[in-house]
């Protein structure tokens, strides 16, 4: 899966997609891959402020629990119920129907602090 | 830690030709998964999975005191287990504490004992040791493991597999049988002994033909649905059938009783290690249980997660899994006898919030009933 150029990334294996003062929030195919079978979200309530870099719930393999980090601070606005009640959906399809939440920017500024979709790819090859 | 480098199946290499994630488990290099945990799961539920166990351990016992000495050190009755048959059994300590829990399998003229992989120096040397205190007896104990290739098919097509392919006649052959025979021209043990609730075969024979003995199973099975097993769906087809792992539900810390194998324990069969105490037990009852639990509440139980009742800690969870046949997450854990009762409700600790689950009876998977 090509990773696509229209979002910004962590070293968390986290992307962001912003548009406006939103932003979609995701984890990349190099995680749900390293993962293997995700089958359980834990997820943010509606209206939580997270700063950048916090822990904001967990994603759960078959075998193992892994923190997401939040790539960007602000409020959350949505959380997707469907991946919530059929994880898969983020091992399948984790930049489009498999993002996990949304939030409205504290500091777009932020934004300029994510990696680039080259850079992301360069760290995942170090890996 | 040691830098020592991690043991190899001889189908290593085979398995990492075929893609598979590897991990550490027991100090040895294991297939964690080929094409992914729950389609490994389920390709066993409902057709059949051939797992490399290579790093199983083996011990032959053999000469006419060997069913007296295996009675000394296992906690179950050797004397009523016939040849051709196989039997569940513990070995423990004076305590009562478990060191391993093993298959003993009653072959002609002697006997196979299975021991975990990460349990294979211990017993190796707890049983070599015991050995040599019984100066009385005419028995002969010796590790085997390096000598002894492992490989278990699985699944309910595991016999239609298998048969084309060995000259032993399975239908006749019982749930927990044994018989030596060949497997595709190579002379194997073929038991119908398993850890995963179904129906199926784990076959010993010499390491050399380890590959092909894999290459023919897979290519025998393919139109059946065979799919190689890595470790991750082992573990959750053994938890659905509420089957034991050590160090989780078995630890030198955790008797019989608490682990409800007291039915592997009769201790009425004359002297063995840790009758005593193991009598002790049985007779004040165990201070905790195991239960198995299904989740009421959002959240997935782990190895170690506690168990709280009213603000205090009464238990920890020994395996837990989101399970891929029921679709609900399971666990099993230990928890102080008086709060144990299929219905009752548990609390676990799941990053640092109680979350609701009710105890349920166990295995929480038992396999259709089919025709012969």
């Amino acid at each position: 899966m090509a990773t696509p150029t229209d979002r910004g990334y962590t070293k968390e294996h986290e992307w962001a997609l912003v548009a406006g003062d939103v932003a979609t929030i995701g984890i990349t195919d190099h995680a749900q891959d390293a993962l293997g079978d995700i089958v359980f979200l834990e997820l943010p309530e509606v209206g939580r402020v997270l700063a950048r870099d916090e822990p904001l719930g967990v994603v759960e393999s078959v075998k193992a629990v892994s923190d997401i980090y939040a790539p960007l601070g602000g409020e959350v606005i949505e959380v997707n119920q469907a991946a919530m009640a059929g994880p898969e959906i983020v091992n399948t399809d984790p930049y489009t129907a498999g993002w996990l939440l949304r939030l409205r920017l504290s500091d777009p500024t932020e934004v300029d602090q994510l990696l680039s979709a080259a850079a992301y790819e360069a760290v995942t090859e170090g890996e | 830690m040691t830098d020592a480098p991690l043991k190899q199946t001889p189908l290593a290499a085979v398995h990492r030709a075929m893609g598979a994630r590897m991990v550490e488990f027991g100090g040895w290099d294991m297939p964690v998964q080929y094409r992914g945990i729950i389609e490994e799961h389920r390709a066993v539920r409902t057709a059949a999975g051939l797992f490399d166990l290579g790093h199983m351990g083996q011990v032959e016992v053999t000469g006419p005191d060997a069913a007296a000495f295996l009675n000394w050190v296992a906690t179950n009755d050797v004397a009523t287990l016939a040849e051709g048959h196989a039997q569940y059994a513990l070995l423990c300590r004076d305590n009562g504490g478990v060191i391993d829990d093993i298959l003993i399998y009653a072959l002609h003229s002697w006997f196979l004992v299975v021991v975990n992989a990460s349990n294979t120096d211990k017993d190796v040397r707890w049983l070599l040791a015991r050995r040599a205190e019984r100066t009385g007896l005419n028995v002969a104990v010796r590790d085997i493991s390096a000598a002894t290739m492992m490989l278990a098919l699985q699944g309910p097509r595991a016999a239609t597999i298998l048969q084309p392919l060995t000259d032993l006649a399975l239908d006749p052959l019982p749930a927990f049988g044994c018989a030596e025979g060949t497997v595709d021209g190579v002379a194997a043990i073929v038991a119908r002994t398993g850890y995963t609730g179904e129906d199926g075969f784990e076959l010993y024979f010499p390491p050399e033909h380890a590959e092909r003995l894999w290459t023919a199973l897979l290519a025998a099975g393919e139109p059946h649905g065979l799919l190689p097993i890595g470790l991750g769906a082992r573990d959750t087809l053994r938890l659905e059938a509420k089957m034991a792992l050590y160090g989780h539900e078995l630890t030198e810390t955790i008797n019989p009783y608490e682990a409800r194998l007291g039915w592997a324990v009769k201790l009425d069969k004359g002297d063995f290690i840790g009758r005593t105490a193991l009598t002790a037990i049985d007779a004040a009852g165990p201070a905790r249980k195991l239960v198995g639990f299904k989740m009421v509440g959002r959240g997935v139980p782990r190895a170690d997660y506690p168990l709280v009742h009213d603000g205090e800690a009464v238990g920890h969870v020994t395996s837990g899994t989101m399970s891929p046949t029921l679709g609900e997450a399971i666990g099993l854990g230990l928890v102080r006898s008086d709060l144990a009762g299929v219905g009752r409700p548990l609390h676990i600790l799941i990053r640092e919030r109680p979350v609701e689950a009710v105890q349920v009876p166990t295995p929480f998977y038992r396999r259709p009933k089919r025709d012969a």
